[in-house]
């Protein structure tokens, strides 16, 4: 069963591209986007839901009347999710007149093939690509992306810690695996770049053991002002929990894997008024809820992963080619920069490096036995 | 100064929880010289009927004192069903087998409890009620010493003379005793060695169970795992102190809860286990037997 479907979509994507070059030479006044990204393979499932949503995206707005008056047509071309794919896929799309495009889904596919676009002259912008540096090196001006980088969690976490809480000394504290210890480790580095405060402890700790007091102990010698947590809610609402028997009222700031009905009522009244940034809710968002209801019926099945941010990735773009009036790469970089566009993922636009402003994290309190958004 | 003394005590409040865990297994080892890997469940079991029982019961109105009380009782009860039953199906028939056999139907019993507690509670963490409340008098002393840490101290203390003293003093102790020394002597001079075999097994799960529902009060979380993750720890207790000597056990909770504890505080909590390991190591190159057992003699 399994192997038909595999081969009913590499069928597709043959077809599919076989069947674009024929069509771009037969209709040259249109707008290409190109979607890239994993198709087939193990990875297929991150990156066909991209391909989904630009086809909602351009449907919608072929609809309306193109933009600027031409229609807008996919370049759809799979990378299996390799480096060493992804830059034959972004040649191909490059030689076929692509203007803007729409991945690559993973940070490896994605980090080989923008230096072909960027010579290019081609804007990319990934739903999916997490990985910091592809925005904080520098390197690649022509790359956005409309999911939050790896380290913006931990920066959220800081950026609150800092200048809504105004802390000075700060313990950080993780459960030495990859998930916390990564996001104390961004967290430090936050710290530490802000030189507004600074690190004063920064520990893993063993998760499981029956009794976390004498690293509670040692975050009181610290002196420290607030507790900066990664990792998961059992060793969180230990550690909470005790810290709050001792008498240790201060700030204890968490991520996602804190902010958990469990986390609340396994530490019950001691996990009042604990910090925990978590992804942004889209739930009430009439766009998102539309973008859901328009795949379900069109596709008979729910969307799958990233659905949402590549929704909201070939929105912007064919919003920015709109306001730039051309398909001229500084032009569209001004429009993503300065236009503010509704998505799916909310309103957003980006900032110079790349990264969407207006997505990712939103710090959450507990109150009363929930958590309540700190606004 | 004051930061050494925290230290000291979070790391005797450590000790004690190893210390309550590891009884039970040195006393199934002095008897009958084997591992009973299943120990951690047992004292998991106890944890889950005391939270049952408890939260029945604080439904019911129950004053405080009469919970604990109660938890506690049915918690032993239910718990000691469960050791002696283990016993009777997985180690009694191997009883003249190898040595290996019932070790492994040990580890075999250890998962077969884990899974059989995860199917029947879910995997979630489920919040323990505080069943030891912070007692008034305490409050000076709080930021060092919590009211928990203090039960948790006081009737490990307990535990170790009483059993100390139902050993040396009692016949059922003395039948132990005897059965420990020589199981077919035992037997010849009219000791019933399989009643005996199993009061240990009874009496090594009521402490399990006492250990599990105070524990699960101080740390206020309880699921099916939390025993094996205690039972490699208090496992190490007892072979540090000397497995199958009572105080051994107790001392060695002691010294693994210190040793982590002072680790932690000056050194760093990521190399705890590190040193608490080493120090396994070291005392065993120079005392094979621990600190406080008897060096096994091969009898012919």
């Amino acid at each position: 069963m399994k192997s038909i479907i595999v081969k009913k979509l590499l069928a597709a994507t043959v077809g599919l591209s076989l069947a674009i070059p024929t069509m771009a030479i037969a209709a040259d006044d249109t707008i290409k986007l190109g979607v890239a990204g994993a198709h087939s393979g193990d990875l297929a499932s991150y990156g066909l839901p991209t391909v989904n949503a630009a086809k909602l995206v351009v449907a919608d707005v072929n609809a309306r009347g193109g933009i600027n008056g031409k229609q807008v047509e996919l370049l759809v071309e799979d990378d299996v999710c390799k480096p060493e794919v992804a830059t034959n896929t972004a040649t191909k799309l490059v030689s076929s007149g692509v203007h803007v495009v729409l991945g690559h889904i993973c940070s490896g596919a994605t980090k080989a093939a923008l230096p072909i676009y960027k010579n290019a002259g081609v804007i990319v912008m990934s739903p999916s690509a997490t990985n910091p540096e592809l925005t904080q090196s520098g390197d690649y001006p022509n790359f956005f992306r409309t999911i939050a980088s790896d380290d913006a969690q931990a920066k959220t976490q800081v950026d609150f810690a800092l200048d809504n809480r105004n802390l000075k000394k700060i313990a950080v504290i993780h459960d030495k695996g990859d998930y916390g210890k990564g996001l104390a480790e961004f967290a430090k580095q936050f710290i530490e770049k802000s030189g507004n405060a600074e690190v004063v402890l920064f520990e893993g700790v063993t998760p499981g053991a029956v009794d976390y007091s004498a690293v509670v102990q040692k975050i009181k010698r610290s002196g420290a002002d607030g507790v900066i947590y990664g990792g998961y809610h059992p060793e969180a609402s230990k550690i909470v929990t005790q810290m709050r028997k001792k008498r240790i009222d201060i700030d204890f700031i968490s991520g996602d894997g804190v902010k958990d009905d469990t986390f609340i009522k396994v530490a019950g009244k001691s996990a009042e008024g604990v910090y925990a940034t978590g992804a942004k809710d889209n739930s009430s968002n009439p766009l998102y809820t539309a973008a859901i209801e328009a795949h379900k019926k069109t596709y008979g099945e729910d969307p799958g992963a990233f659905f949402d941010s590549a929704h909201a990735a070939a929105a912007a773009l064919l919003n920015a080619v709109e306001k730039a009036g051309s398909t001229d790469t500084a032009a569209i970089t001004n429009a993503l920069q300065a236009n503010d566009v509704a998505t799916t993922v909310g309103n957003i636009h980006f900032d110079e490096r790349g990264d969407a402003v207006g997505v990712g994290f939103a710090v959450y309190q507990v109150q009363n036995g929930q958590y309540v958004e700190v606004k | 100064m004051e930061y050494f003394i925290e230290l000291l005590f979070s790391g005797l409040t450590r000790g004690a929880i190893y210390a309550l865990i590891a009884l039970g297994y040195t006393m199934v080892y002095g008897i009958i010289g084997l591992i009973n890997f299943a120990h951690g469940e047992i004292y998991m079991i106890g944890a889950f009927t005391a939270f049952i029982v408890s939260t029945v019961l604080s439904i019911l109105g129950f004053p405080l004192l009469a919970i604990i009380v109660l938890a506690g009782l049915a918690a032993a009860v239910w718990s000691s069903a469960y050791g002696y039953t283990v016993e009777k199906l997985a180690y009694k028939p191997l009883r003249h087998a190898p040595r290996l056999s019932p070790l492994i139907s040990a580890i075999g019993m250890s998962i077969f409890l884990q899974n059989y507690v995860l199917l029947a509670q879910t995997s979630d963490f489920q919040p323990f009620p505080e069943l030891i409340p912070e007692f008034d008098f305490m409050e000076p002393f709080v930021h060092i010493v919590g009211s928990s840490d203090m039960v948790i101290l006081v009737v490990t203390t307990l535990m170790m003379v009483g059993l100390t003293l139902l050993i040396k003093f009692t016949r059922i102790g003395k039948a132990m005793r005897a059965t420990s020394q020589d199981r077919k002597m035992a037997m010849l001079v009219g000791i019933n060695v399989d009643r005996v075999i199993s009061a240990t097994f009874i009496v090594g799960s009521a402490l399990a169970a006492v250990g599990g529902l105070l524990i699960a009060s101080h740390i206020g979380q309880i699921n099916f795992f939390i025993g094996f993750i205690a039972g490699i720890k208090a496992f190490t207790a007892a072979v540090l102190g000397g497995i199958g000597s009572i105080p051994g056990a107790v001392l060695g909770g002691v010294i693994l809860g210190l040793t982590e504890s002072f680790a932690t505080g000056y050194v760093s909590s990521d190399y705890e286990d590190v040193f608490a390991f080493s120090l396994l190591v070291l005392i065993l190159i120079f005392k094979p037997s621990g600190l406080l057992g008897k060096a096994e003699i091969q009898k012919v």
